[in-house]
């Protein structure tokens, strides 16, 4: 929606000269105007902001490894900011978009947000996908006091100034999990398996606490293999030698695919077995394929076939932008809710200054989140979310089977670390 | 014994042997092309992974054109779709031979450089043709599940597809190298190029040949690979270093030693991964590589040619 800033600032004139009415316009809602919040006021900091547009950076990886991964928070940030200029933009200013590719290189993720805050001064960032980019470009952020925000579910053990994220942290995603296991299968020992890195390390450390320490249980095996493994033969026998009442799956990438599959040659389908993931969202589960997947669990915040009005409305703008057959992961979702926050801290702020967006994001809430509901946290730059447990369907899509009350993000979880 | 019956030991020591033998052949399959190429024309083809995801690739293109068009040849088009992945990967090699490789060969440095930008351009490529994501043909139902042997016995019927591939192709390579005209040229002429061509052999054609060749037999064995796995954009590199390990371990020039390299190295793997951990048991083994690598530089078998 283009505006004429003639004829805007005409009708303005016009309108302040009865101000009743021009507040009434505000309680109905009309979008606001940049007149009303003139770019002096609006950027102290010299951001690159103009009377009617803001610049804002998206660093994600196009190409390399990680693009199979980033292409739907790509493409979910983008229709964020295609809906919010759609609606009047922020504060009156359309989103310009400055998209730099990250290439899977976590130095080059540190020279491009460097770029984009230093060179392009954008008023805020929505990327990076892996904790390793992420850990990359904190320093940057912090030192050129920069915005980020972050979709990917992660470790936790973080908490910046400048970084809100909105994908869960891990006692969120795991905790209620490993509780669902116990209480309605009723599972007492535990398999946990991993890639090499720090998500999966962490995510199960503290699956381990909660096992030994919560529902005393016991965790008859943990084992790491390195990314991008697609021969998992040993690790099956294992599994079968030692019979957990539970598998606990954090495998990521390539090996995914190796990892279902012979899984599911090898006998361990989930006629005899109980297997739940934090790794496998409809993105992933594309590459799998649904037959080897059909009836095990994932926990995760967001899985496409949520039935609200919300996430049909969203599942519908995407496809009909990106093809009727994309599929929308946990993240993706994640990455649509970064611009839509950022736009209601903006104009609870006021302004596009960096503290002061901070300041006025604590207690945000999103009610229209494709997810249901989500605010962002007082203190600590998480999101309070729901987790929902997904059982696998042939098609490639869950049946949602479970799904908590919102819980608290918790960063820094005591007795987990 | 641990808390186990004799029968379950019993059973995990036959799925053990057959996930050994299973990574064995997943292992010989990644090196076959890799040691001709390398082996008999002393190219090291970076691009080596590249030509398997090639393969990779015409699979899942048949396996969509089959799905729109005749599903009803569903059941029967993998074993066409691997021969073709077979010609594709070829064509392509004797293309790159001829439009680059020939010139490099008194210079190995750049044409490992060269073949390595080749990698890169391929990966782009497809991940302009084929997007990002990974990506997994339909197979046909035959192809998926187990053998059920016993109730605590299953052998997984991909395993023993790949397996089988490997054993014809292993075969074929051997019959081809060492009873054929062609194959007779092929060694001659590693032994000594001079030599060869003053005896008629029109060595140019071998090398382009043997490139080919090396091309497509990459091309099948990522045909065959997509049972297992995803094929990506840059599934190739994860395939390129077990490949170089397995050539160079077997000492390079002899089609047993690549055997042999890929049988100790997906036993040994295999063993420690059942008694370690993952990643602790890969570790393991490529130390145990490096350092026979160290005590026996040539390999574990080497021709004997006077130098």
């Amino acid at each position: 929606m283009k505006t004429n800033p003639k004829l805007h600032r005409h009708l303005n004139r016009k309108l302040s000269k009865y101000g009743a009415i021009l507040a009434a316009a505000g309680l109905l809602g009309a979008s606001l105007t940049a007149e009303d919040y003139p770019t002096a006021k609006v950027d102290t900091t010299g951001l690159a902001i103009t009377d009617d547009t803001v610049n804002v950076g998206q660093l994600h990886s196009a190409t390399g490894t990680m693009a199979i991964s980033e292409a739907g928070s790509i493409e979910s940030e983008k229709l964020a900011i295609d809906q919010i200029n759609a609606a009047g933009g922020i504060l009156g200013r359309q989103i310009k978009v400055t998209f730099e590719d990250g290439a899977s290189d976590w130095p080059t993720y540190a020279e491009k947000a460097k770029k984009l805050l230093e060179e392009d001064h954008v008023a805020a960032v929505f990327g990076c996908w892996t904790s390793a980019s992420r850990k990359a470009v904190l320093p940057i952020f912090e030192r050129d006091n920069g915005l980020l925000y972050y979709p990917t579910f992660y470790e936790g053990l973080e908490q910046s100034h400048n970084v809100f994220y909105t994908g869960q942290e891990a006692t969120q995603q795991i905790i209620a999990g490993l509780e669902w296991l116990a209480k309605t299968k009723h599972c007492k020992t535990f398999y946990l398996i991993g890639s090499d890195y720090i998500w999966p390390r962490t995510s199960n450390k503290i699956a381990r606490k909660y096992i030994e320490n919560v529902l005393h249980g016991t965790v008859v095996g943990e084992e790491y293999y390195p990314l991008g493994s697609t021969d998992f033969g040993s690790l099956i026998n294992k599994i079968k030698l030692r019979h957990p009442d539970a598998i606990y799956a954090i495998v990521v990438g390539g090996s995914n695919v190796a990892f279902y599959k012979q899984l599911h040659a090898a006998g361990i389908t989930s006629k005899n077995w109980t297997l739940l993931t934090i790794s496998v969202t409809e993105d992933e589960a594309l590459g799998i394929g649904g037959e080897n997947l059909v009836g095990f669990y994932s926990a995760m915040k967001y899985f496409q076939s949520l039935d609200n009005p919300n996430n049909i409305k969203f599942v519908a703008a995407f496809k009909e932008k990106y093809g009727p057959n994309s599929v929308i992961g946990d993240v993706t979702q994640a990455g649509y809710e970064g611009p839509w926050l950022y736009k209601a801290a903006v104009e609870k702020a006021g302004s596009f200054d960096v503290d002061k967006v901070v300041a006025a994001s604590g207690g945000i809430e999103f009610t229209n989140a494709p997810e249901g509901y989500v605010r962002i946290h007082d203190v600590n730059h998480h999101l309070w979310s729901k987790l929902r447990i997904g059982e696998w369907q042939p098609d490639g899509q869950v049946k949602v089977i479970y799904e908590s009350g919102l819980i608290e993000p918790n960063p820094f979880p005591k007795g987990y670390q | 014994m641990f808390g186990y019956s004799p029968s379950e030991l019993w059973s995990i020591f036959v799925m053990q042997s057959f996930s050994g033998l299973s990574l064995f052949s997943v292992l010989l399959l990644m090196a076959l092309g890799l040691a001709i190429i390398f082996g008999q024309m002393g190219v090291i083809n970076m691009a080596h992974g590249e030509f398997m995801a090639l393969g990779a690739y015409t699979v899942y293109l048949c396996s969509m054109i089959v799905q729109n068009h005749c599903p009803a040849l569903m059941p029967y088009y993998f074993i066409i779709a691997i021969l073709l992945a077979f010609v594709v990967a070829a064509a392509f090699g004797l293309l790159v031979e001829w439009s680059l490789i020939r010139f490099l060969y008194k210079r190995p440095l750049d044409s490992l450089l060269a073949t390595w930008g080749l990698s890169l351009f391929m990966q782009q490529s497809y991940r302009s043709i084929f997007g990002a994501r990974e990506v997994t043909p339909t197979l046909p139902d035959w192809l998926m599940g187990s053998f059920n042997v016993t109730d605590t016995i299953q052998i997984p019927i991909n395993g023993v597809f790949v397996m089988g591939v490997t054993l014809v192709l292993t075969f074929g390579v051997w019959l081809f190298m060492y009873r054929s005209r062609m194959g007779l040229n092929m060694r001659a002429t590693v032994q000594n190029r001079v030599m060869s061509g003053a005896s008629g052999i029109n060595t140019k054609l071998v090398d382009r040949f043997t490139f080919s060749l090396g091309c497509g037999i990459a091309g099948v064995a990522g045909a065959a690979f997509t049972t297992i796995g995803s094929t990506g954009p840059d599934s190739g590199s994860r395939y390129i270093v077990d490949a170089f390990l397995v050539v160079v371990f077997g000492g390079m020039t002899k089609l047993v030693g690549t055997i042999a390299s890929a049988f100790g190295i997906a036993q040994g793997q295999s063993i420690a991964q059942f008694f370690m951990e993952g990643t602790s048991g890969k570790v393991t083994i490529l130390l145990t590589v490096v350092i026979i690598l160290m005590i026996r530089p040539q390999g574990l078998f080497a021709s004997k040619v006077r130098s």
